[in-house]
């Protein structure tokens, strides 16, 4: 990466962590409410078979209701949710090539269930980033670490995940500040790997001298092993009903083809 | 090499949750064990440093394009392997939900994937090669060695999951001729990357290092690694050798442009998906009771919803043998690596 992008990338993450700060009925929910519908949603979607599309369509209600709820920027997180789509289509595309049975006859029009299934890759993708990067835009990473935690997540993954959090900004600042001085010094000529070993060999040399001073920080303040934060929310009648009814509405688009059923009831109507 | 939410049915997803579940169980129970202060902000501020390590890129000679840092092995070459274990699992979630890396079904096989090939095969192999004080040029094969063996590893899982799952059309063949080549030069890259970062340091600050490797450790590491290189040959040979037309069969036929493909109507086959169909969560497909009248009547319905319903039979079989099989096998090195424990 060079060093523009690697600095958009620090500056994406600084602007997603602040999300959560805002201050709306979804943000203010337990933590635990927001990842147990998640994770609902998530494994609702992806059950699917692989040639579901139509079917997967009503679940993007979800992400766009939590977004507009939480009056999220719709347009920054379309971004972020975009940059899954080269992957999905790298791993999608064989599938027209492997999978040429014809499944849908549209007039003239053939269409195979390799491109279906390459649609329905495509759609569980942006699903799948959707329902995550809402799920740290309206809650933040300090409180599902939390939420995991009291979810039986043990105590050293939590500690571990706060600490990596803590330090990814500055950390990443080091990696930008040597990736530009090099860039400038460099003449543009490309990273070998012996001189990335120097470069990053320097940079894990800081951190463990970084390290040291944190420890050492750390038992000056009275560090015990964990980081302390407010008394533990309590799931509240709020939280109780967005999970039943988020957890209800994904149980009824799971087991009842809603799409196929508007469908026939609007040709119905025009008929 | 993540794998992706969207490739992935909750089958074969739960299961590596739960195999990664277990191994993150016991890593943190092992560090508990050893208390060490000193060790707590080290493995997080580390974990960052592998997030800015691999923002940088470095050029791959020969080819013009640039490669990044996995980080699996220079971690627990630092840290040993419970510690980098749990290092690289928290790298992976931050990933899944900042990044949109993969996802968060998927999770459990990035953590599985990335962190335990070289946390638990390839480190082990590495230390063994390296010995107590290798020089450069020792410790650079060593450490080439152990790269390419987890990354030949965790792209084998990747290839499994994907076709246990169902969802790409991309047959078991194929797909793996694709990805072993080119883990194998991914691995020789990061062996080599990680050889120059650790050489690097060993010069310019040996004490970061650590150096007392006791031999029996070793041994034992050794021993585990092979014994599930042995029972994952093992588990694929199963596979291969089934007669029940599983996920993968399925992908063949499909290939080898068989139209139709029996779904056997007796036996334990039969009786499993009747289990299954029974037992299912969520029984939400139309065509299941088409299958169940096309038994009924003991007649094939049209190919299409034929095809249908011995997929969904067929993923979840598929899923769950090989789901079972990893678990299994996580839960094997866990017991190995407890019981060496217990013998020091």
């Amino acid at each position: 990466m060079s060093a523009p992008a690697v600095i958009t990338g620090l500056l994406d993450f600084r602007r997603l962590d602040l999300l959560a700060t805002g201050d709306s009925a979804l943000h203010r929910l337990d933590a635990r409410a927001k990842v147990l519908v998640t994770l609902v949603f998530i494994v609702c979607t992806m059950s699917f078979h692989r040639y579901a599309v139509a079917s997967l369509i009503p679940f993007f209600v979800f992400p766009l209701a939590v977004v507009t709820a939480a009056r999220l920027p719709i347009a920054f997180l379309l971004r972020k949710v975009a940059l899954v789509l080269p992957v999905a289509l790298v791993i999608g595309l064989p599938n027209p090539w492997f999978d040429r049975e014809v499944l849908v006859q549209l007039g003239g029009l053939q269409i195979s269930g390799g491109w279906i299934s390459l649609l329905s890759i495509v759609l569980r993708s942006l699903l799948a980033a959707a329902a995550a990067i809402a799920l740290v835009a309206v809650t933040g990473f300090p409180a599902i670490c939390g939420a995991l935690e009291r979810m039986g997540m043990p105590r050293s993954l939590a500690v571990q995940l706060l600490f990596l959090y803590r330090y990814l900004a500055v950390l990443g600042e080091e990696a930008v500040r040597m990736t530009v001085a090099r860039e400038q010094r460099g003449g543009g000529r490309p990273l070998s790997i012996r001189h990335y070993g120097t470069l990053v060999g320097r940079l894990l040399l800081r951190t463990w001298d970084r390290a040291e001073r944190i420890y050492l920080a750390m038992c000056a303040r009275g560090f015990t092993g964990d980081f302390r934060s407010g008394p533990p929310s309590r799931l509240g009648r709020p939280d109780i009903a967005y999970v039943a009814g988020w957890c209800g509405l994904f149980l009824l688009l799971r087991t009842h083809d809603v799409t196929q059923w508007l469908g026939t009831a609007a040709l119905g109507v025009l008929r | 090499m993540h794998m992706a939410d969207a490739l992935l049915s909750p089958a074969v997803g739960g299961t590596m949750w739960a195999a990664t579940a277990v191994t993150v169980a016991y890593c943190s129970r092992r560090l508990r064990h050893e208390a060490d202060d000193r060790r707590v902000p080290l493995m997080g501020v580390l974990g960052a440093f592998l997030f800015a390590a691999q923002m940088i890129n470095f050029s791959i000679p020969g080819t013009g394009s640039s490669g990044h840092l996995g980080g699996g092995l220079l971690l627990a070459i630092l840290l040993g392997p419970h510690a980098a274990f749990l290092v690289m699992a928290s790298v992976l979630i931050v990933q899944a939900l900042f990044f949109a890396d993969g996802g968060l079904l998927a999770l459990g096989c990035n953590i599985f994937n990335l962190g335990f090939f070289p946390a638990f095969i390839g480190y082990p192999l590495y230390q063994r090669l390296a010995g107590e004080a290798p020089g450069t040029a020792r410790a650079g094969v060593a450490a080439v060695i152990g790269a390419v063996l987890s990354l030949q590893l965790g792209a084998f899982a990747v290839v499994l999951q994907t076709v246990a799952s169902g969802i790409s059309a991309l047959p078991l063949g194929t797909f793996l001729a694709f990805m072993l080549p080119i883990h194998l030069a991914i691995g020789i890259v990061e062996g080599v990357v990680t050889a120059a970062v650790i050489s690097f340091v060993r010069a310019a600050r040996p004490g970061v290092l650590p150096t007392a490797v006791r031999s029996g450790h070793a041994v034992h590491g050794m021993a585990s690694a092979f014994l599930v290189v042995a029972l994952v040959l093992g588990g694929v040979g199963a596979w291969f050798a089934s007669k029940n037309p599983d996920g993968l069969e399925w992908s063949v036929a499909r290939v080898t442009g068989a139209r139709e493909l029996e779904s056997p109507q007796t036996g334990i086959e039969a009786a499993l998906g009747r289990l299954q169909q029974r037992t299912a969560i969520l029984p939400g497909y139309g065509f299941r009771h088409e299958t169940a009248r096309a038994a009924e009547k003991n007649e094939a319905p049209n190919g299409i919803t034929n095809s249908w319903g011995s997929d969904r039979l067929g993923k979840s079989l598929a899923g769950v043998v090989g789901g079972s099989i990893t678990l299994a096998l996580a839960l094997l090195v866990g017991f190995a690596l407890k019981l060496r424990s217990r013998w020091r």
